[in-house]
C-alpha cells in the first residue's frame, strides 16, 4: 500500500501555490514555528507535523518558519524541477543544474537533498536511509533537516513512504508506482576514473563512445578472471547512455531496471541531475561469455533468516567471529515482526 | 543475542552539546565577543568574507566564533547563509581607481603619481614574538600625516599610454553568476576570476607559487597592489541614477607579465588580475598570478601541462567548501560498499589460492 501518490504533475510549481509559505495554523503568537514529535528511527508510528504538539517522546524537532517550505526558495525549486523533467525525458543523461550551497557539506547528500526539496509536497511521507538503514547518523541528520524545514511526516516503512532518499542502497521491498526514490550521488560520471576531464567525458557521451569502458571491463577479466567492480557498477540506460548508479552494491543493480517508481539522482558538488523514469530498461554492462552476476555475502540474515537480502558483516568479538545481518533495517524488522527468525534472532513467538 | 546498533539521534544530540561546551572552553576565561573578533582578528574575518563571498564583517566574526576558529568551517557557515539571501540587484562596477587607499605599492616603479603608501603591513616587521602583547598593553597611537590630496591612477593605465601593456577594452556584458548557473567549460575570464575570488587562499597560493617555480612560468611583477575603501553605487529604477549605498574594503592586485609577442600581437606586457574582499593581500597576489597563467590560450602561448594553466583542474578544485565536504564525507559509513569489496577480494583470493600459482599473493591484492 502506498501513501498519497506523487505523480509528476504534482511538481508543477504553479500547483503548489504559496500556501506552503504560510505557517500551519495554531502556533502561539510569541512562538516561532511549532513543535512536532518526530518518528522514531526504527519506523514507529508515522507522525504528521503539527500533530502531537508538546510531544510525549524524548526528541522534539521545531519546524522552522524563517525559511521557505523544504528550505529552498521557489525559484530554485523551479530550476531543479526543470532539470528533473529534462533528466526524465532523456533517461541516463546528466543534466547540469545550478546546484546551491546547502547547510550540510558537499559529499554528504547535498544533491539528493536538493532533489528531495524540489519534489516534496506537504502531503508526502518521507523515508531517509543510508547504507540501507534509517538510523545511521547521516540519515538521521537529513530526515531531521526535512522535519525542521518542511514539517512533512516521516516513516521507516518502505511501503508507507511516498519519497525515499537513499545513499548506497535500493530498498529490498519492491517499490510501487507513485513512489520516488532519490539517490545521493558523489561522482555522477561513470567514465570519470577513465578520463578525468569533464570536457572529454561529455564528448564521449555525446558520441556514444563507450569503448574505453568496455576495455576497462575486459582488462579486469584478463587480470582477475572477472569484472572487479563491486559497487557503483556501470549500467546502460534505455540502450543509450552509460550511467553511474551511485555507489550501490552491484547486488542492487537488477532493481534499477523495470522499476515502478521514479528514480532521481542528485549530485550536488558536481551539479548534475539524472533520472530513470518508471519501467526504464537498465542493463548492467557485461560480456556474453562473462555475464553480470549480482553478488552478496554467501549467508542468510542472522536476525530474520532472509536468504535473498543484501547483508552487512558485523564483527562481534576480537577472535574473528562475525555475523551477517540485513543491511535494509526496515525489511529485516518487518520479517522479524512477521515471526521470521535467523540463527541469532528472537525465538518464535518472542 | 546481537541487537542492531540504534541511537544515532541521541548520539548526534550529545555530540552537538559537547561541541558547544568545547567551543566555550574554560568558563573561568572571559568569553570572546563577536565585536572583539571583528576588530582584533580582522584578517581572519577578511578571509572568511572573501572565501564565503559575502561582505559582512559581523557575520564573518560570528561564523569564526561559532566555528571555534576553524576558518573553512566559518566560510561554510557564511556560504550556507548567503545561498538563502534574496538578490535585490547588482551594483554598478566599483571604481578601484577612485579607491581611498590605505596601502598602495608598485614594484615596477620607484615613484609614481599617488605615491607609494606602505599602510598597515607585516612586510618589514621582524617576526619576533612580542611578549609585550601577552601582557595586554595598549598600543601607542600611530603617527598620522596629512592626506595626499591627489589622484591615485592605476599603474597599468600609465603603462598603457605608451602601448606597452595589452589594452583591455571596457566590456558591459553582464558577468555570469557561478552561484546561480551551472559551470560550463571552457569558462570565460570573468567566470574564472569569480571562481578564483572565492577560491581557497592556500590552494591559490600554492598554484601561484608553482608558476614562479617554472610550472607555467609567467614572469610576474607586482605592477600594483592597493588596499582601501571603494564606494558601492546602485542604480535605483525610481530615480534613474546611481546612489551610493555604502563602501567596502577591497584588495586589488595587477601583475605585469613579460610577453614576447605572438603571430597577432607585438611584444608587450600582459596583465594578471586579482580582486578580493577585505584586506587579503596574499590572496589577491596569488589570484593575479593564477589568472595570468590561465590566459595562455587567449595570448597564443603554449600549454606546458602545468596545473596552473589547466582551467578545468583549477576551477574544479579551488573551492575549499566543495573540497572539504567531499574529502570529509569518507568519514560517513561506507560499510555497504566495503562489504561488496570484501566479498570481491575474498572471492579473488580464493580463486587465486586455488590456482596456487607463484603470483598468488599479487593477484589477491
Amino acid at each position: 500500500m502506498t501513501g498519497p501518490s506523487m505523480p509528476l504533475a504534482a511538481v508543477d510549481p504553479v500547483a503548489q501555490g504559496d500556501h506552503r509559505l504560510k505557517e500551519p495554523p495554531g502556533p502561539p503568537p510569541q512562538q516561532k514555528g511549532h513543535r512536532t514529535q518526530h518518528d522514531e528511527a526504527d519506523g514507529g508510528e508515522d507522525q504528521k507535523a503539527g500533530e502531537g504538539v508538546g510531544g510525549r517522546g524524548h526528541s522534539v524537532t521545531r519546524v522552522m518558519s524563517d525559511y521557505n517550505f523544504a528550505y529552498l526558495d521557489e525559484q530554485t525549486k523551479r530550476m531543479i524541477r526543470r532539470a528533473l523533467l529534462k533528466a526524465l525525458a532523456v533517461p541516463g543523461y546528466q543534466v547540469p543544474f545550478a546546484s546551491r550551497e546547502m547547510p550540510m557539506p558537499y559529499g554528504w547528500g547535498t544533491g539528493g537533498v536538493q532533489v528531495t526539496a524540489a519534489c516534496l509536497v506537504p502531503e508526502d511521507r518521507l523515508k531517509v536511509i543510508d547504507q540501507g538503514a534509517d538510523d545511521t547518523t547521516n540519515a538521521v541528520s537529513i530526515r531531521r533537516f526535512f522535519e525542521r524545514t518542511a514539517g512533512v511526516a516521516t516513516t521507516g516503512h518502505t511501503e508507507a513512504a511516498t519519497l525515499i532518499q537513499t545513499r548506497h542502497r535500493i530498498p529490498e521491498t519492491p517499490l510501487t508506482e507513485g513512489q520516488i526514490l532519490v539517490y545521493q550521488v558523489p561522482i555522477p560520471e561513470p567514465l570519470r576514473f577513465l578520463e578525468p576531464r569533464e570536457t572529454e567525458t561529455r564528448k564521449m557521451h555525446e558520441l556514444e563512445e563507450y569503448g574505453l569502458m568496455y576495455v576497462k571491463l575486459y582488462e579486469d577479466i584478463a587480470r582477475h578472471g572477472e569484472i572487479a567492480t563491486a559497487y557503483a557498477y556501470p549500467v546502460k540506460v534505455a540502450g543509450r547512455y552509460v550511467m553511474d548508479p551511485s555507489p550501490i552494491p552491484k547486488f542492487d543493480n537488477p532493481k534499477l531496471g523495470g522499476c515502478a517508481a521514479i528514480q532521481l539522482f542528485g549530485a550536488g558538488r558536481e551539479a548534475r541531475i539524472y533520472a530513470l523514469p518508471p519501467w526504464t530498461e537498465v542493463v548492467s554492462l557485461d560480456f556474453e561469455d562473462h555475464p553480470f552476476v549480482a553478488s552478496k555475502a554467501d549467508h542468510s540474515c542472522a536476525l530474520c533468516g532472509a536468504g535473498n537480502s543484501y547483508l552487512d558483516e558485523v564483527i562481534t568479538d576480537d577472535r574473528g567471529s562475525r555475523m551477517f545481518v540485513c543491511s535494509d533495517t526496515d525489511f529485516c524488522a518487518g520479517r522479524q515482526a512477521a515471526g521470521k527468525a535467523g540463527s541469532e534472532g528472537p525465538k518464535e513467538g518472542a | 543475542m546481537y541487537v542492531a546498533v540504534k541511537g544515532g539521534e541521541r548520539a548526534i544530540d550529545a555530540a552537538h552539546a559537547w561541541l558547544a561546551e568545547e567551543r566555550r572552553g574554560d568558563p573561568a576565561v572571559p568569553e570572546l565577543s563577536v565585536a572583539q573578533i571583528r576588530e582584533q582578528m580582522t584578517l581572519a574575518v577578511n578571509r572568511v568574507m572573501a572565501e564565503g563571498s559575502l561582505y559582512d564583517p559581523d557575520l564573518a566574526a560570528l561564523a569564526i566564533k561559532q566555528a571555534r576558529g576553524d576558518l573553512i568551517e566559518a566560510v561554510f557557515l557564511i556560504r550556507a547563509w548567503r545561498t538563502t539571501l534574496p538578490r535585490f540587484g547588482a551594483s554598478e562596477p566599483v571604481d578601484t581607481g577612485a579607491m581611498a587607499v590605505d596601502r598602495r605599492i608598485s614594484a615596477t616603479f620607484k615613484d609614481l603619481p599617488g605615491g607609494q603608501v606602505l599602510g598597515p603591513t607585516f612586510d618589514y616587521t621582524h617576526r619576533l614574538l612580542d611578549f609585550a602583547l601577552a601582557a595586554e598593553g595598549e598600543a601607542p597611537p600611530a603617527p598620522t600625516a596629512d592626506v595626499r590630496d591627489e589622484p591615485v591612477p592605476h599603474v597599468a593605465t600609465l603603462l598603457n599610454r605608451d602601448g606597452l601593456i595589452e589594452d583591455e577594452a571596457p566590456d558591459d556584458t553582464p558577468p555570469p553568476d557561478l552561484t546561480r548557473q551551472p559551470l560550463e567549460l571552457p569558462a570565460s575570464r570573468a567566470l574564472r576570476l569569480q571562481a578564483l575570488a572565492r577560491g581557497d587562499e592556500g590552494f591559490l597560493l600554492s598554484l601561484a607559487y608553482s608558476t614562479q617555480r617554472g610550472y607555467g612560468r609567467t614572469h610576474a611583477f607586482v605592477g600594483e597592489l592597493r588596499i582601501g575603501r571603494v564606494a558601492v553605487k546602485v542604480e535605483l529604477p525610481e530615480l534613474g541614477f546611481a546612489v551610493e549605498i555604502g563602501e567596502v574594503e577591497l584588495t586589488e592586485c595587477e601583475s605585469v607579465n613579460q610577453f614576447r609577442g605572438s603571430k597577432t600581437e607585438p611584444p608587450q606586457f600582459t596583465r594578471g588580475y586579482g580582486l578580493v574582499m577585505g584586506q587579503s593581500e596574499r590572496m589577491a597576489l596569488s589570484m593575479s598570478l593564477v589568472d595570468r597563467a590561465l590566459r595562455w590560450q587567449e595570448l597564443g602561448e603554449d600549454f606546458t601541462g602545468a596545473p596552473a594553466q589547466d582551467e578545468e583542474f583549477v576551477i574544479s578544485h579551488c573551492d575549499n567548501i566543495q573540497a572539504t565536504g567531499f574529502l570529509e564525507h569518507i568519514k560517513l559509513p561506507h560499510y555497504v560498499d566495503f562489504q561488496a569489496e570484501l566479498e570481491l577480494v575474498r572471492r579473488l583470493r580464493r580463486e587465486a589460492l586455488l590456482a596456487a600459482n607463484p603470483g598468488a599473493e599479487e593477484a589477491a591484492e
